[in-house]
């Protein structure tokens, strides 16, 4: 056991922060049972990967500055997304070649960064956690987290360790869902295309519940089953492994609304 | 040849409409990436042999002038030409002049993506020549008047069914009654078809897998044979290939043959690896009476020393475009060019410009399946990248992505602002989205829904109500 509880700065990433915050309170539940002391600066946005895939450098080292200074003095940085873990792990330092100072400060914050449920596993010897979620589940493996930073059997493993859970994996469940950042937005109709073959094998899976480690690919698989409607429900891993799956999934509409409590909602 | 990649997006939509390509593009998933994934497994060393494979090519392209010269002396030692070609136009022309030399009416030839490169069949046709493409893939598409779409697998979009009409239609002297419906019966047909023409050639052309500096070695590897007998028979054989293909010696070609068909077609080995050394020595019993090679440049020097540099590590193995949820999508000729898949999303601006070949590298989820598989370690995904950054400095990305690119990382690089306005646009988007739980349609997000819906934010957003939390308010 370590003297003092590791202080973790959490990088909420920006789709946590803006589109589904339960999943960043998730993350927060999960390292705080691990005896983490979390906290969350005020000073960032984004990872920067918009820019960086975009070709935009400058804007890219100026984000990434950003985040190396709002995380500077943490025993750890983690973020409840490969991806976002992967470009401040594997790609900051890349973006510095020509500072030496500032590349040994993205060096050393990438040293410290990890992906959550990669953290829980690997670096604090997480084994167990305990949920009452129950049913059948399939498990997407981003691109980022499995290709860039191993993550692959250490959700299944924590999943497998629920009591209530059972995998049922999908064919090709490495194998990219078609989100790619801006790539769903420039190229829609190939995007479409690799979505819906990932939304044909989560429905032969017969889960009841897609999960995966990444917000983005998530929003995009849950959009695409909706509009089909299947009635796959959509989580990050993140909720299921803290219990806090009681409230609606990604896409659902929230029956403590007003709207829907006065049974309005058409 | 001549590109189509401007019209990208358009080749795509085409591509994803046609019923019958696609029913065709799911026999690159099948067919090549199991049996890679179990050749790799039998060979415990793969890993270290990619390590090695990637380390032979960085020395030689550090020495590619020394071995290049070296290989050009052993090549003239043992009785053949090299003919050095900056430019398509001038390999074209050099190839001419050798037929010419000789009054050849028909040429032979094995598979080459070189040829293809500088559309070699046209321009001896134009001369009047007779071409005749010798492996299947290649002889079928030639009978289509169609291009490759996959770099080992020509005819890779073509459905069995397509391929029986093609034949029926084009063999119209054999009886019409005759079975033709199994890959075997097809793969005889076109065998008898061919007979003949090797023996009629004047000229035998192959490409080349590798070039060794040390014998003066053109190397190739095939299924078919075709390539022996296009070299083997005719009185000259002209071997074309780009610059990069050379090697220090034998023993670095066949540490690379090793990962090579692996990652290509799963096998230990290509059912033929043939080398050849110059023309036929008189104590052979066959080969050709004169042996030329073309050095092809066309672009690939200025890679060297670039970012672009690792490219030139390619072995055309065609692993990245087998394993591309992209190319899976919509097949190689969507990509406009010779060079199709995450290889020719690198290549294809390196050679013909990124202005022209600007989508190829943008059309990539950077998902890095395929620098996970390929043999030679080549970083593709970053390379599309430096692209994508070249593209940015030179202004070519379109003005809507920029603009809204600019104004994005204007708030991102300023997170208090960021966090005021996001908090609002949020909670309205929330209001909005509320009873269903997300959008079929929003202003300026077409793409995405379009397709798919969009799930609706839950309200406050993060940082909300984390300092909410920190101040013992309403979220927990």
């Amino acid at each position: 056991m370590a003297e003092k509880a590791q202080r973790v700065g959490l990088f909420v990433t920006c789709l946590v922060d803006l589109i589904r915050p339960s999943v960043g309170f998730a993350a927060v539940k999960l390292l705080e049972q691990a005896g983490c002391r979390v906290e969350v600066p005020r000073a960032q946005t984004c990872c920067g990967q918009p820019a960086y895939n975009s070709g935009d450098r400058a804007d890219t080292r100026a984000i990434a500055e950003q985040v190396i200074d709002a995380f500077a003095g943490f025993d750890y940085v983690v973020a409840p997304s490969g991806s976002c873990a992967s470009m401040i792990k594997k790609h900051y330092p890349g973006l510095f070649a020509d500072d030496p100072l500032l590349r040994a400060k993205a060096e050393d914050l990438a040293e410290r960064t990890f992906e959550l449920v990669s953290f829980l596993t690997d670096v604090l010897g997480v084994e167990v956690v305990e949920s009452s979620f129950s049913g059948a589940v399939t498990y997407h493996d981003s691109c980022s987290g499995l290709r860039e930073l191993g993550v692959e059997a250490q959700p299944r493993k924590l999943l497998n360790n629920l009591p209530g859970v059972e995998i049922r994996e999908m064919e090709e469940s490495n194998v990219c869902c078609g989100f790619g950042g801006t790539f769903c937005v420039k190229y829609p109709d190939i995007s479409n295309k690799m979505v819906t073959n990932k939304a044909d094998f989560v429905a032969a899976s017969g889960a009841g519940t897609l999960l995966a480690g990444d917000l983005g690919c998530l929003m995009n698989m849950a959009g695409k089953l909706q509009r089909q409607g299947a009635a796959v429900r959509v989580r990050h891993v993140a909720e299921v492994l803290a219990d806090m799956a009681d409230g609606p999934a990604i896409g659902e509409p929230d029956p403590g609304s007003e709207q829907n409590k006065s049974g309005s909602a058409a | 040849m001549q590109s189509s990649s401007p019209a990208f997006k358009d080749n795509a939509r085409a591509a994803l409409a046609d019923q019958t390509l696609q029913k065709a593009l799911k026999n690159v998933k099948s067919g090549f990436i199991g049996k890679r994934a179990k050749a790799r497994e039998r060979l415990p060393e793969f890993d270290d042999l990619r390590d090695a494979a990637r380390d032979i090519k960085n020395h030689t392209l550090a020495n590619l002038d020394f071995y290049l010269e070296r290989y050009e002396e052993k090549v003239q030692a043992s009785g053949g030409q090299v003919h050095w070609a900056a430019t398509a136009e001038e390999a074209r022309a050099e190839i001419l002049k050798i037929c010419r030399d000789v009054d050849a009416k028909v040429v032979t030839k094995g598979k080459s993506m070189i040829s293809e490169e500088i559309a070699l069949n046209q321009h001896l046709e134009g001369a009047g020549l007779e071409v005749v493409e010798t492996d299947l893939g290649e002889y079928i598409i030639q009978l289509r008047k169609e291009v490759p779409s996959h770099i080992i697998a020509p005819a890779v979009h073509l459905t069995k069914d397509q391929i029986e009409a093609d034949f029926r239609h084009h063999h119209d002297k054999l009886p019409a009654e005759r079975p033709l419906s199994e890959p075997v019966q097809l793969v005889a047909e076109a065998r008898q078809m061919l007979r003949q023409r090797y023996l009629d050639a004047d000229v035998g052309i192959t490409g080349a897998n590798f070039l060794v500096a040390e014998t003066g070695t053109s190397i190739i590897v095939t299924n078919e044979g075709n390539g022996d007998l296009t070299q083997t028979l005719p009185k000259v054989h002209i071997v074309i290939a780009s610059l990069e293909k050379v090697v220090p010696n034998l023993e670095d070609a066949t540490t690379i043959l090793r990962v090579l068909a692996r990652s290509a077609t799963g096998q230990e080995f290509s059912a033929y690896t043939t080398f050849s050394t110059g023309p036929r020595r008189p104590e052979d019993p066959d080969g050709p009476e004169q042996y030329h090679v073309i050095l092809l440049d066309n672009g690939r020097s200025q890679m060297l020393g670039s970012e672009f540099q690792d490219m030139l590590r390619c072995i055309r193995c065609g692993a990245c475009m087998n394993h591309c949820p992209v190319y899976h999508s919509v097949g190689g000729h969507a990509y406009g060019w010779v060079y199709p898949g995450p290889m020719g999303a690198v290549l294809t601006p390196s050679l013909i410009g990124v202005d022209e070949a600007g989508h190829l590298p943008n059309a990539s989820t950077f998902c890095g399946r395929c620098e996970a598989v390929c043999p030679m370690r080549i970083p593709l995904p970053r390379m599309m990248r430096h692209w994508r950054e070249r593209e940015f400095e030179r202004h070519l990305s379109p003005k809507a992505v920029r603009f809204g690119l600019a104004a994005w990382a204007f708030f991102a690089r300023r997170p208090q602002l960021y966090h005021r306005l996001m908090g609002v646009k949020m909670r309205l988007l929330a209001a909005f989205g509320r009873n269903q739980g997300r959008f079929n349609a929003l202003p300026f997000a077409g793409g995405w829904t379009k397709h798919r819906d969009f799930p609706a934010p839950e309200g406050k957003t993060f940082q909300q109500l984390w300092a909410e939390r920190q101040r013992g308010g309403p979220a927990s």
